[in-house]
């Protein structure tokens, strides 16, 4: 009990003492996660509007075969990108082992799955007719297209969000491929499973908080920006 | 008098969705500056030879002509300008209704301070000018409807396609719509192409009436010839609510009998010819629970088989043995705690019987 009041405490005192080791890791995990989303994102999107709104033989494999890859086991998908990406490996020529390249690669991989499922699904949850309302109004295919991803705008955000969630919240690709370098590969996830490892528990529980706010907090700031209108019934919520 | 030049053509056109034939063989000429009404069931084709003519979907056999030019896929976007489809199920983005309306006029890059004007001529053109920063799917059923119709108005198209206009919309609704078809009919000389199974519309609005039943055109002609002549087809297949045709009887007290079929017979108030087509409106019909103790002459025993509810009005299909279509206000539907299924009486007066 004693170690979470003080992991608590601990926490509270590191993130307000401005240690640069602290902030290092903290912007590493924000940088790595967020540069792979977006990469996943930039690939992940064109294959859900593919899915979304065309059809085509083989779509429910294609569909399935991404609802699937969701369960992917980082620590399996880490394992594979390591075998691909040792000296002996096929990919080891490009020297990206033990890099935040190798992170971003591998989180980027394993949270498109994720983002293609769902995104795809706010795609078809807009009225398929929505394609043609463009098309007959004027625009052009890809206008058109645009249209209906600004109608599943809010499931896409979610789509995002939901990605970067788990590309900053993942261990195993980015220990497995990053090496949990201190000050160069080392994320949140890897120092608080290397600091649990040691038993420096209340600096981990510390780590722990810190993860949880920027979670929290990231995804508290696009609920509020998709509808302002939260924060006026935050503030008339019974105190 | 009407320019006869033809504005589009279809020649010849089969299509398929999936595997089922959804046109077949259909040839029509729509002229220049017309009305031209599409009538038939539900699942005759009709919606589908609108999105045609809008350009939206592409024959697998025949042609399409727009003011003389084949319809190819290298002139689609460009021939989507000319010709634009107001769907059944209102359908808008989601957003202002100033945002809905200029929707297309952005997309033909059309200068900000035009777009603003247009805009605001056009929603008052339909009664809902000031209504630019409301949210368009938080308006009321008939104010989205009105905001669709808008949204293909500002366009000025050469040709404006409506898939039941006024289907869904309350009378009032419904009338401010059917004003503004006939203005722009008249004034822009907008060339409209609309697809109804509402009695009124089919009759007084177009110009010509096409009869559609399972994906074929069956017949075209003046509204008038239609609804008199030829209006076997019209009642045969329902295409409109309330139309039957029968044989008469004359009675002794100097009634007729109109025989529909199906040990139906209804009475009416005048004398007619051996075989006619009769009409009558869904708001002159009483249901009740029990038989009515009253002078109307034409009471049934039926069962509700549809229900829909539009706006303060309950619209129901009930099957004597032929199907009527009445409508009382939702007010009176909910107090009657009836349902799909429910047994019921239709009553009218034999001097609510319409010779067609």
């Amino acid at each position: 009990m004693n170690e979470i009041i003080d992991g608590i405490t601990r926490a509270f005192q590191l993130i307000f003492s401005g240690d640069p080791g602290l902030y290092g890791v903290v912007y590493r995990s924000l940088l790595f996660s967020g540069v792979a989303a977006l990469l996943a994102v930039l690939w992940a999107t064109p294959i859900a509007m593919l899915l979304g709104l065309k059809n085509f033989h083989g779509k429910s494999l294609i569909k399935g075969f991404f609802n699937a890859m969701i369960g992917f086991p980082t620590v399996a998908l880490g394992l594979l990108l390591w075998l691909l990406l040792s000296k002996a490996g096929p990919l080891g020529f490009l020297g990206l082992l033990y890099t935040p390249g190798a992170i971003i690669l591998g989180e980027a991989l394993l949270v498109t799955p994720l983002i293609v499922s769902v995104a795809t699904n706010a795609i078809e949850s807009v009225d398929p007719e929505m394609m043609n309302l463009a098309r007959t109004s004027g625009a052009s295919e890809s206008q058109a297209s645009i249209a209906v991803l600004k109608e599943a705008v809010n499931g896409l955000i979610f789509s995002y969000a939901a990605g970067f969630n788990r590309a900053i919240a993942e261990l195993g690709v980015a220990l497995i491929v990053g090496g949990n370098l201190a000050g160069f590969t080392d994320v949140l996830t890897t120092d608080i499973s290397n600091l649990t490892s040691r038993g420096e528990f209340s600096t981990a529980i510390a780590l722990g908080i810190i993860l949880l706010v920027i979670v929290f907090g990231i995804n508290l700031t696009i609920v509020i920006a998709r509808n302002p209108r939260v924060l006026i019934m935050i503030g008339r919520m019974p105190q | 008098m009407l320019k006869m030049t033809a504005i589009a053509e279809i020649n010849n056109l089969t299509l398929f969705l999936g595997n089922r034939k959804v046109l077949d063989d259909v040839t029509l000429q729509v002229q220049e500056g017309e009305i031209l009404a599409l009538l038939g069931p539900n699942g005759s084709g009709k919606t589908t030879l609108l999105k045609v003519l809008a350009f939206l979907l592409k024959p697998d056999f025949g042609e399409v002509r727009f003011q003389g030019e084949k319809i190819v896929d290298g002139n689609l976007e460009r021939m989507r300008l000319q010709s634009t489809l107001v769907f059944q199920k209102t359908l808008l983005f989601g957003t202002s209704v100033f945002n809905n309306v200029a929707y297309g006029l952005k997309m033909r890059k059309i200068s900000k301070a035009a777009v603003k004007e247009e805009v605001e001529n056009v929603l008052e053109l339909v009664k809902l000018k000031g209504f630019e920063k409301r949210a368009a799917k938080k308006l009321s059923g008939g104010e989205q409807q009105r905001v669709a119709l808008a949204r293909a108005l500002v366009l000025r198209t050469k040709l404006l396609l409506l898939d039941e206009p006024t289907a869904n919309l309350d009378p009032k609704n419904a009338s401010i719509l059917e004003e503004v078809i006939l203005k722009v009919n008249r004034e822009l000389k907008t060339t409209i192409v609309m697809a109804t199974h509402n009695m009124f519309e089919a009759k007084t609005l177009p110009h010509r009436v096409a009869l559609m039943n399972s994906g074929k055109i069956t017949e075209v002609g003046p509204a008038a010839d239609i609804f008199n002549q030829l209006s076997r087809n019209l009642a045969s297949f329902g295409a409109v609510e309330n139309v039957f045709v029968g044989r008469t009887q004359m009675t002794d007290t100097g009634t007729t009998i109109v025989d529909i079929g199906s040990n139906v017979q209804i009475e009416t108030a005048v004398r007619m010819k051996a075989e006619t087509s009769i009409f009558i409106s869904p708001k002159d019909i009483v249901l009740s629970k029990k038989p009515l103790e009253s002078s109307a002459r034409n009471v049934f025993k039926g069962r509700i088989t549809q229900v829909s509810e539009i706006g303060s009005l309950a619209r129901l299909t009930v099957d004597v043995g032929k199907l009527f279509m009445v409508q009382i206000t939702k007010r009176s539907f909910d107090e009657m705690a009836v349902n799909l299924g429910s047994e019921v009486y239709i009553t009218f007066k034999a001097s609510s019987v319409q010779e067609m």
